[in-house]
């Protein structure tokens, strides 16, 4: 019955999102407090109701009911209890639940978090949310319903997709959609604005947290996808440009842009159009990263037209967001007011340089993903779009971006000197001139491209710490007043160096995990050696067995290097008959600074078995920096907690938000 | 129904791409120069059969075949134009991961630069026409101003 009052709880819930989507935009119409009031309690009523519904959901997961087709189909009685768990949003119907969730998550955030936002924006923006949750929810319960009933009960379930059960896909889908979704908020203030026809530094002030949060989510969400990918597919790459990935990067690129366009936005009071149209892209692109996953029609055209109902139906549901979206911008964008001006050389031209560019990558991107579906629907020709297409394009596209990443924050607002600027970075202009010329000397046979990679590293990690040397006044200040200048900071401002430092580790992991990996794939039988990167690998043979769901070989190998203990790896593969696939799972052993990676191949049948052996140089840091550009994100949105706190202190809630801005 | 779970197992099949991957070492060829080359080419073909992988990453039936076909060609002493010809004659340009630049591909090619020239010269001179003048000099009078408050500040 559980499934039946979760399943009543998200009809209710829909109803909830009618309501909350029409009547507070009724009210901020007619300037009625209690019917704007309403869009409050109806979130926190439909995150109630829809938290509700998914619990049940889950629930039937941990208990194996396979009276619910969904649990039939993705669970088993033998799968661990953490899989059981995760296992429930790892089918369609299931994602679905986990998107609703944080969108009506996101909208409850908002309706508890908002005293002192102008009540017409907030009922506005809650409204939008509403309608955006009103979408959804049609959609899961007419095409996607996750609660529908099987019978005769079977014994036993399909089990998941082997590849999903693993910790870091499990994890991978929450923060993707915490990302995603929460660009939903970004969209709703922004449509909300369009209506009340007013961008300015408060509507800035209260968008820059979310926009920050969801990136955050989103940079997470993207760098597991491509970590799972690294240890899960066996040949030591973790970005190959397919589709799936490219949903996600896609988002991310604007929203990236949109973190950086609202601080000008809510600093100078400039790019207010600019910034509103990429909250309404940033969400577009979410939006069809995620249904156009779930939908089946990147892999192929033919798995769309299997099931269209699905398609059809998200294919409206995207053309409402996104083209009500552009015509509401289209009709209100002229009547906001224009923007302050600058000087192009100026820490606003530079946002609007870095805006030019992410989008520019978004749109090849883009491009790059869809121009095989297009072709193929248009003129019948089929044709394939990879890696190499991408690598000539969006990389041209980027790297001036990356370069100039350096240079921006320290520009001043409004009218800034390139010369001052480059004064003050001097020693990271030393630095990433010497970086590639001392990687050259060491291997003379460096790729162009590889030495640039170097030089751009090393440039955006020495400009962070050269700006804040700059900053403390490093060099020519007593030590103490140094240390006093760097502990008063703004957080905002470590959140940048942290974030932009990140951001020049990620492109060293990239650049040498690239260009200097090895690589051996060899048959090997009990006793034999394979040499890589200075190591040794006794191969000592392989173990076959039963746990849990599946059947495992297991290798044992002896990893030998000169001045370290010998130490014993394991590369597995994985049988699951119930799902009847395999997988493998490799073994990564790392020092932070290169990983050696090996996968376990097929058996020869002569006693010896394949073993791909990598060694992938700095491949960590790809990770590290992704890792340290959402700390850094993190580190700027404590600032915003600690600033509203203090104003609040100082002044009567309510005014708070329409205090001067401090900028 | 049956028709949801027909796709569902084509997906399952689809997702559950078997284990272990890429070349194998009885496919190698006995000269490293021409291998090399071989696993270049192999880089630049599509495994037809799965999703947007390169033959050289996957381990399916099909992408086995067209790695042996490939260092067949090179063997014979085709160039890497000439194997890679061979290849699309029979698989159609499907195959190609790189997208030669033919009418097809003018917009997909094109498409990325044009754009970037377009938004940069519009924003470029949108920005240029908006600069702000450069601030006046202070006078003397304000000069002196400025540094009895920011005195009074120190």
């Amino acid at each position: 019955v559980l499934i039946e009052i979760g399943h009543f709880a998200l009809v209710l819930a829909l109803l909830a999102t009618a309501v909350q989507g029409i009547v507070p935009l009724v009210g901020a119409g007619v300037r009625n407090r209690a019917l704007m009031d309403i869009a409050r309690s109806a979130a926190l009523l439909q995150f109630g109701l829809v938290a509700f519904a998914f619990a049940t959901f889950i629930h039937a997961h941990i208990v194996s009911d396979f009276s619910v087709l969904n649990v039939f189909e993705n669970s088993s009685l033998e799968k661990p209890m953490l899989y059981k768990v995760t296992g429930a949003w790892g089918s369609h119907e299931g994602s679905m639940m986990l998107w609703v969730f944080m969108l009506a998550l996101f909208g409850a955030l908002v309706a508890g978090f908002s005293r002192g936002l102008p009540a017409s924006l907030r009922a506005r923006t809650l409204a939008i949310q509403g309608l955006l949750g009103f979408g959804t929810l049609l959609f899961i319960l007419a095409t996607s319903n996750p609660f529908a009933r099987l019978f005769p009960v079977p014994a036993d379930g399909r089990d998941l997709n082997p590849l999903l059960q693993d910790p870091g896909l499990a994890f991978h889908p929450p923060f993707l959609y915490f990302g995603y979704v929460g660009f939903s908020i970004c969209y709703s203030f922004a449509i909300a604005a369009l209506i009340e026809g007013r961008v300015d530094a408060v509507w800035a002030r209260w968008v820059r947290p979310w926009a920050l949060t969801a990136w955050c989510g989103l940079t997470i969400g993207v760098a597991m996808g491509s970590w799972w990918a690294y240890y899960v597919l066996g040949w030591g790459g973790w970005w190959a440009w397919d589709p799936v990935e490219n949903a996600s990067f896609m988002p991310w690129l604007l929203g990236t842009a949109l973190l950086h366009s609202a601080a000008a936005v809510e600093k100078r009071e400039s790019l207010q159009r600019w910034t509103v149209l990429l909250a309404i892209m940033t969400f577009g692109m979410s939006l069809i990263g995620t249904f156009l996953v779930r939908s089946g029609v990147l892999t192929s055209v033919h798995s769309f037209a299997l099931d269209p109902t699905r398609g059809v139906f998200i294919l409206m549901l995207i053309g409402i967001v996104i083209g009500g979206g552009l015509l509401l911008y289209a009709w209100r964008a002229p009547a906001l007011t224009a923007g302050s001006a600058f000087a192009p050389v100026s820490r606003e031209g530079a946002l609007v340089l870095n805006n030019l560019l992410l989008a520019a990558g978004m749109a090849t991107v883009f491009l790059g993903t869809f121009y095989p579906l297009f072709a193929e629907v248009w003129s019948g020709v089929k044709l394939s779009v990879g890696p190499q297409y991408f690598d000539a394009t969006f990389v041209p596209i980027v790297v001036p971006g990356l370069a100039a990443m350096t240079i921006g924050p320290v520009l001043a607002w409004r009218h800034g000197s390139l010369r001052g600027a480059l004064r003050r970075l001097w020693p990271a202009l030393v630095g990433a001139a010497l970086a590639p010329l001392a990687v050259w000397a060491l291997a003379p046979k460096s790729s162009w491209a590889a030495l640039g990679g170097v030089a751009l590293a090393s440039w955006a990690m020495l400009g962070v710490l050269a700006d804040l040397v700059d900053r403390a006044g490093l060099g020519h200040l007593p030590a103490a007043t140094v240390w006093r200048r760097l502990c008063h900071l703004p957080r905002g401002t470590w959140g940048y160096a942290i974030a932009h430092f990140g951001v020049g580790v990620l492109i060293a992991g990239v650049t040498v995990s690239t260009a200097w990996k090895s690589e051996r794939i060899e048959t090997l039988r009990p006793g034999d050696t394979l040499a890589i990167a200075g190591r040794t690998l006794h191969f000592q043979g392989v173990d076959e067995g039963n746990f849990a769901n599946y059947r495992f070989e297991r290798a044992d190998i002896i990893v030998d290097r000169p001045g370290v203990a010998p130490l014993s790896v394991h590369p597995e593969r994985r049988f699951y008959p119930i799902a009847g696939s395999s997988t493998t799972n490799t073994s990564i052993t790392t020092n932070g600074f290169g990983d050696l990676y090996l996968a376990l191949g097929d058996a020869d049948g002569k006693g010896g078995w394949v073993l791909r052996a990598y060694y992938n140089p700095l491949v960590p840091w790809v990770w590290f920096g992704a890792l340290l550009a959402a700390l850094g994100g993190v580190v700027s949105l404590s600032e915003r907690r600690a600033q509203r706190q203090a104003i609040r202190v100082r002044a009567a809630p309510g005014v708070a938000a329409q205090a001067a801005d401090p900028g | 129904m049956i028709r949801c779970l027909l796709l569902a197992a084509v997906l399952a099949i689809l997702l559950a791409a078997p284990a272990a991957r890429a070349v194998e070492p009885s496919e190698r060829l006995a000269d490293p120069a021409l291998e090399a080359r071989a696993r270049a080419i192999s880089q630049e073909l599509r495994c037809l059969v799965c999703q947007n992988e390169s033959i050289d990453e996957s381990n399916a039936p099909l992408a086995h075949d067209l790695r042996l076909l490939v260092r067949k060609r090179l063997l014979a002493g085709d160039s890497d134009r000439q194997a890679l010809d061979y290849i699309v004659a029979r698989y159609g340009v499907f195959v190609l991961l790189d997208p030669p630049f033919t009418p097809a591909t003018w917009l997909l090619w094109l498409g990325p630069p044009a754009l970037l020239l377009a938004a940069g010269a519009v924003l470029a001179s949108r920005v240029w026409r908006r600069r702000p003048e450069p601030p006046a000099a202070l006078s003397a009078d304000e000069r002196a101003r400025a540094e009895r408050v920011l005195g009074e500040r120190a």
